[in-house]
């Protein structure tokens, strides 16, 4: 979010190469850098800067491609979502850890203040709590909206959701009761000094739970389409907020209610050479890594991204796979046993992906340590990784 | 131990950039202030405390024990002359025949996993008050969560002989279909959550299934009123999730009632081990929760209790309540277990002659001159047919289908479940001598697509 702040305060002073006399602070990258700069969300293709571009989406419902759109940011556009969820059906209920004053980080804004302080509340300081009390709400037909404060304290309340919520349904059997209503959100992923604690990406234990939907979105107007999804889905879903991108990713959303369908991947750029998969942020760093690759070696490439990380869109993946041959899965969590061992697995798992095959599958994660607070722009995937794996791959 | 650092910075910067934002429902707690030469403590987290000048630590061994309330003492006698059973004596004869139904099935259950014929039981023996007398005087449609030695509750909310015997052979009435440990039920009709084995988990979901239960009423005020009851054991409640549910459940009132059985062990650990406070009674105090201590053995205490405690829970727009229930596990924790390894065989047999809740109800029927031997015997013989009979039924019942493995992970099959359940239907077909499907409803046919 400090990059956000920098980087602004670079473009108001102007396209000169003025550099700032002060020693080098957590925002600021090398001074010949070409690859490694910040990730320009105001330019960015990956986000919708104009009505138009977001009304484009055909995964939206006829009436909301001819309504209005607004500027929202992320956290904007998840309280808009909450509060969409919360007007529509009065089983929802939103609660956690200071989320009556709004969040601290502002997804829950004026909520309490609209819909009553019974339906958005403050939980004590208790993981555990928060999910067995989710569990119970949505076990009684309701639609509870869960918020674990970071991701990283999320294991307080992993027995209640591997244990309990995913085995919900499957141990009531004929007695055909759920918790189907639950919806589990939780900020994740690094912010620049988040270090050990608020940093996590932990979506790929959750992916090994049977039962469970695993979701994260990389904009505003998609979180808001996946977040209601994931609050009707009748699975209990985890969705996973990039927080670096609650300020920083602005776009026009759609102002009406719609959904965007959960397991399902898009392709957010055609190409022919290298498919990319990835999901959340670092898809904006796959995308000036491309850019930079499609310059310098004229090549294309093809970039999906995920949304739902369990159950996943094999078929959208194994396609472009097929026609392009060679593949690289990029996501900022520990390289070992990620979303990215699963993804190469079956890849190479699909007979007829394995024979399109041209090169080894690439793995572009974190490397197989914690966050470290100082040294996160070596550990998390960036712009030059990305750009170095994309020429290993076609160099094979 | 957790860091609430970038959340404090996230604050502050939220604060900055909308000074005049945060109109609403900030607590009023941070606005006190000590007043000066006041006699009472105005911090905010605690309101009504006293100044003192004596440097004295609170010593747990200052304070009684809390007392245990009974109706009916060993002997059968009433001892609390207030009482007056609120019910017929037809009604008495069903609860003390439910029970015994209880304790009749437990040992022919205990028998038939010891001959292989089940592959897991748990008894209740010297507990079937607290679970039966509990749930006779909660409304049917009050929603439970169990632990797991809680069959009376099942029982007395009207589960026949056929429907125990469904669930603990996993056959084709199983409503868990097959998926879960024998003893692991789960009614919708009787509204009993299913039971999971992960102690105490049940406790935070009691809370918020109470919240609901409250949520509905105000949304709807012709929904009729309702509370849950959650059991467990004085062992789960040492765990974390305890803590949060009472917790929750106090800050939110909810209207729940947490019934603790204090039966002595958590399998092998006694309760020396468990804790050193006085029991679990003396902890819902501290959370701010209504709390009593009662006889288990003490079916009329039980009810009593459970009546009052459900007209607490509704009151002030609900909240919640704390029974713990004194009895003695008369058996061993499982099948598993063998609880002579830990403790005396003489101190079991002194419980099972000395006091038990079958035998105490038993006396106050007799003194009253409901109840006689001839009845006693009667009663016996035709349960443990009732039950030998649904026994050998479920026996042969077949298993429920095997395609119902794959079921209910989500709301629907996934394209990975339909392919992995072909994956083994080709197993089945391409090795028929590795595997039994006969017994499973359909064979293997229930796999296709």
């Amino acid at each position: 979010m400090k990059h956000r702040a920098v980087h602004q305060l670079r473009r108001a002073i102007g396209a000169s190469t003025i550099r700032l006399p002060v020693r080098r602070c957590y925002s600021t990258h090398p001074p010949n850098a070409r690859l490694n700069l910040p990730v320009d969300y105001a330019t960015t293709p990956l986000l919708a800067h104009s009505s138009q571009a977001a009304l484009s989406n055909k995964e939206l419902p006829e009436d909301v491609r001819n309504g209005p759109t607004k500027k929202m940011n992320l956290f904007q556009a998840i309280n808009d979502a909450m509060g969409i969820a919360l007007a529509e059906d009065e089983s929802v209920v939103v609660f956690g850890e200071d989320v009556a004053f709004g969040g601290v980080f502002r997804c829950t804004m004026k909520l309490a203040d609209t819909h009553g302080a019974e339906r958005v509340f403050n939980t004590p300081l208790t993981e555990q709590g928060i999910m067995g009390f989710g569990i119970g709400l949505a076990a009684e037909g309701m639609r509870p909206i869960a918020e674990i404060q970071f991701a990283d304290y999320v294991y307080p309340a992993f027995d209640q959701l591997v244990n309990e919520a995913a085995k919900f349904r499957y141990r009531d059997g004929a007695c055909g009761r759920s918790v189907g209503g639950l919806t589990v959100r939780m900020p994740c992923g690094g912010v620049g000094h988040g270090g050990l604690y608020h940093s996590q990406s932990p979506e790929s234990l959750f992916t090994h739970i049977p039962g469970l939907r695993v979701i994260m979105p990389r904009s505003p107007a998609q979180a808001k389409g996946l977040l209601l999804a994931a609050i009707r889905s009748n699975d209990p879903c985890v969705f996973m907020e990039p927080k670096i991108l609650y300020r920083a990713a602005v776009e026009q959303v759609p102002t009406g209610a719609y959904e965007l369908p959960l397991s399902k991947a898009e392709v957010l750029k055609e190409g022919k050479d290298v498919t990319i998969i990835s999901y959340g942020q670092p898809l904006y760093l796959c995308q000036s890594a491309i850019k930079q690759a499609e310059r310098d070696l004229g090549i294309s490439v093809e970039l999906i991204d995920l949304r739902t990380v369990y159950p996943w869109d094999k078929k959208t993946v194994f396609e472009s796979v097929r026609k392009t041959g060679r593949v690289m899965v990029v996501h900022e969590s520990m390289v070992n046993a990620g979303i990215g061992a699963e993804v190469a697995a079956a890849i190479q798992e699909d007979p007829d992906t394995f024979l399109r095959l041209e090169a080894p599958v690439a793995r572009v994660a974190g490397w197989s340590i914690h966050n470290p607070l100082i040294f996160e722009k070596f550990h998390l995937p960036d712009v030059a990784r990305i750009y170095d794996n994309i020429k290993r791959v076609l160099d094979y | 131990m957790k860091s609430r650092a970038l959340r404090h910075v996230a604050l502050r910067r939220a604060a900055l950039s909308r000074p005049q934002a945060v109109p609403f429902a900030l607590r009023s707690a941070s606005s006190l202030s000590q007043r000066p030469n006041s006699d009472f403590v105005s911090f905010p987290g605690a309101l009504k405390s006293a100044f003192t000048t004596t440097l004295k630590f609170e010593a747990p061994e200052s304070y009684p024990a809390l007392p245990t309330y009974r109706v009916v003492d060993q002997h059968g006698t009433v001892v609390d002359e207030s009482f007056k059973p609120d019910i017929s004596d037809e009604e008495v004869i069903r609860l003390y025949k439910d029970m015994v139904f209880i304790s009749i099935m437990d040992l022919i259950m205990f028998d038939a996993q010891r001959q292989g014929r089940l592959s897991f039981y748990m008894v209740s023996a010297g507990e079937e008050a607290v679970s039966i007398g509990s749930s006779s005087v909660l409304d049917r449609e009050d929603v439970m969560f169990c632990q797991y030695r809680e069959q009376g509750v099942f029982k007395e909310r009207g589960w026949t002989a056929k429907e125990f015997m469904g669930q603990l052979f996993a056959n084709k009435r199983d409503p868990g279909r097959g998926r879960s440990m024998p003893v692991h039920y789960g009614s919708k009709e009787l509204n009993i959550h299913s039971i999971s084995s992960p102690l105490a988990t049940q406790l935070p979901q009691a809370s918020g299934a109470a919240y609901a239960l409250k949520m509905q009423r105000l949304q709807d005020p012709n929904v009729k009123p309702r509370v849950v009851a959650a059991f467990f054991g004085e062992g789960a409640a040492s765990e974390g999730d305890f803590h949060a549910a009472l917790n929750i459940a106090a800050t939110r009132s909810c209207p729940v009632i947490f019934i603790c059985r204090n039966n002595g062990y958590a399998i092998s650990t006694p309760t020396l081990d468990q804790y050193r406070g006085d029991g679990i009674a003396s902890r819902g105090i501290g959370y701010g929760i209504d709390t009593i201590r009662i006889d288990g053995n003490d079916i009329w205490a039980v009810r009593e209790a459970t009546k009052k405690a459900r007209e607490m829970a509704l009151q002030d727009g609900g909240k919640p309540v704390l029974i713990e229930a004194m009895t003695y596990r008369v058996s061993h924790h499982s099948t598993s277990d063998d609880s002579f390894a830990y403790r005396a065989r003489v101190e079991v047999e002194d419980w099972k002659r000395r006091d038990n809740p079958i035998t105490r109800l038993r006396k106050w029927m007799e003194a009253k001159g409901i109840w006689d031997e001839t009845k006693e015997k009667e009663a016996r013989d035709s349960l443990r047919k009732e039950i030998l009979k649904a026994f050998s039924e479920a026996e042969r019942e077949k298993k429920p289908p095997i395609r119902a493995m794959f079921e209910d992970v989500y709301e629907e099959l996934t394209e990975d479940l339909k392919a992995q359940m072909a994956e083994l239907k080709e197993m089945l077909d391409k090795y028929p001598e590795e595997y039994e499907v006969a017994e499973f409803e359909g064979g293997k046919d229930s796999l296709k697509p």
